[in-house]
């Protein structure tokens, strides 16, 4: 019985990853229409970020998680202003190519200079220990990271579908053209909701960080996972992101249980059938 | 009886439009003045939608020059065009399924002062408020043109652009558009409309600007409309 919460319990921390993820990736293609493939080196750039603070600067954990999502929300805008922007033109397959263009670029540079061995980055003080819960240990910063995504995810939920800016959002989703015809600055929006994403990405980096090795390629792992999680969720649909993050978290953790052997694939198997039986996804509107 | 000459709102002259390899626009010129109420007419494809689309920015490319108040926005992005105090009620209607059509009602942001309330919205469209929760995917086709048209006069525009809004609707429909439409003359927009629909347009405008293959061939005043009814008639093949 132990193990069996231990593993839903490891589940629920990967999921939460997974949701705050795919919550961006799933904004940035919804209003962008790019596949943004650097998702997973802009969250592993978080994590080497906050690592590096910590490191050569003495910033506290509390201090990266806001610092760090600011100074990547950053890079994306810049991402966006320089390079993304000559492809919305083209077919989406060019934003895809340039984003994994720069994920190459971004593991090769941090490979080179801290190895493929990866660092650790200390549990903050605050958040040390557990608590026995009686059928389980929980530690607690385990629960943090659980906790703030949720807080996370349904406040950006929120954001989307209940006020004026989630409408603009959700508008310049379904016809960007036709919202910028109404006096609506949409390149601008395009740029704040990359740099968002990218933030949110980063974001999730820094959470990650204490949780697993901080390593060049810890994006490219997560990241094949979160793509097949924005896909059975629904192409740019939020709330599917954020419920089937956490849903597949949780069902490679009963796996890992059951049939360990079978954990790192079962994503990919709910994966095929969901396509088969819904292919717009579980949450995704069929056109 | 001279009239005070009233300020002009929109010049387009010499104006070019195109679509990727397609030239659309060859040259249009015309003026409108505030509060008038002018129809662009044509057969299909004799340009009168893209003219819509061209003095908003949204075709590929434009040449030329298109005053908006007395302002060159022939350089301008969109967005930028519709804050000098447009509004565009497109051809598709362009309801946004995924808003609810109070959402909708209020998305375009405020352009400048003197827009309409939302009270005084729902007066004019009774049905809008009984339907403001639902989605925009679940009205009709009537509650969706009612919607595409009260949602620009919230802004603040003095221009309307509208683009056929009586396609394809009931006759009752029809008749509270027309009300509409006379009811914004009456408070001082300035209208271009493109209409199919002849029938309903000619008791409204003060002036049909007449295209044929991307130019202005002719303009017919209210008055000279009598006297010109066969050759517009047979221009526009009905």
């Amino acid at each position: 019985m132990q193990a069996l919460f231990g593993q839903l319990l490891v589940g629920l921390i990967n999921g939460s990853f997974y949701a705050l993820l795919s919550l961006g990736l799933a904004i940035i293609f919804g209003l962008l229409n790019v596949v943004n493939f650097a998702h997973g080196a802009q969250y592993m750039m978080g994590a080497f970020a906050a690592w590096m603070a910590a490191t050569y600067l003495g910033v506290g954990y509390f201090w990266a998680l806001l610092l760090v999502p600011a100074a990547m929300g950053l890079v994306g805008v810049a991402v966006e202003r320089l390079l993304l922007r000559r492809l919305y033109g083209l077919d989406n397959l060019y934003g895809l190519l340039l984003t994994f263009g720069l994920t190459l670029i971004a593991e090769g540079l941090f490979h080179q200079a801290y190895g493929n061995s990866g660092s650790t980055y200390p549990v903050p003080a605050a958040l040390r220990g557990g608590v026995n819960l009686g059928f389980m240990y929980l530690p607690l910063y385990r629960a943090w990271v659980v906790v703030v995504s949720v807080v996370v995810c349904a406040a950006s939920w929120f954001v989307i579908e209940r006020t004026k800016l989630g409408a603009y959002l959700r508008a310049g989703t379904e016809n960007p053209r036709l919202l910028q015809a109404f006096g609506v600055n949409v390149p601008l929006m395009f740029t704040l909701t990359y740099g968002f994403g990218v933030a949110l990405a980063a974001f999730a980096g820094v959470m990650a960080a204490p949780v697993y090795q901080v390593t060049p390629l810890m994006g490219s792992s997560v990241i094949m996972v979160v793509f097949a999680v924005v896909v059975i969720g629904g192409m740019g649909s939020i709330a599917g992101s954020i419920f089937t993050g956490i849903g597949i978290g949780l069902v490679e953790g009963l796996t890992r249980y059951l049939y360990p052997e079978a954990s790192s694939v079962v994503v990919f198997v709910v994966m095929a059938l969901v396509l088969l039986v819904r292919p717009a996804g579980l949450f995704g509107r069929q056109r | 009886m001279i009239e005070p000459a009233r300020p002009e709102l929109l010049r387009l002259a010499g104006l070019h439009a195109f679509y990727g390899e397609s030239h659309v626009l060859h040259g249009v010129d015309f003026a409108v003045s505030a509060g008038e109420l002018v129809t662009l007419l044509g057969r299909n494809g004799s340009g009168r939608t893209t003219t819509l689309k061209a003095i908003l920015g949204l075709v590929g490319r434009r040449t030329g020059s298109i005053m908006v108040s007395g302002h060159e926005t022939i350089g301008l992005p969109t967005h930028r065009i519709v804050q000098l105090g447009l509004g565009f009620c497109p051809e598709e209607r362009g309801i946004f399924a995924s808003l609810t059509a109070e959402e909708n009602l209020t998305l375009p942001p405020v352009v400048r002062s003197g827009g309409m309330s939302l009270e005084e919205i729902y007066e004019m469209f009774p049905n809008l408020r009984e339907r403001r929760r639902s989605p925009g995917s679940r009205l009709s086709g009537g509650e969706q043109q009612m919607l595409a048209m009260a949602r620009i006069l919230r802004t603040g525009a003095r221009l309307l652009l509208l683009d056929e809004i009586t396609e394809g609707l009931a006759p009752v429909i029809v008749q509270a558009l027309g009300r509409a439409v006379r009811a914004l003359r009456d408070r001082g927009f300035t209208v271009i409309l493109v209409e199919q629909n002849f029938r309903f347009v000619a008791p409204l405008a003060d002036r049909h600007v007449l295209l044929e293959r991307g130019r202005v061939v002719d303009t017919i005043t209210r008055d000279e409309l009598p006297g010109k009814l066969e050759s517009l008639h047979r221009f526009l093949g009905v």
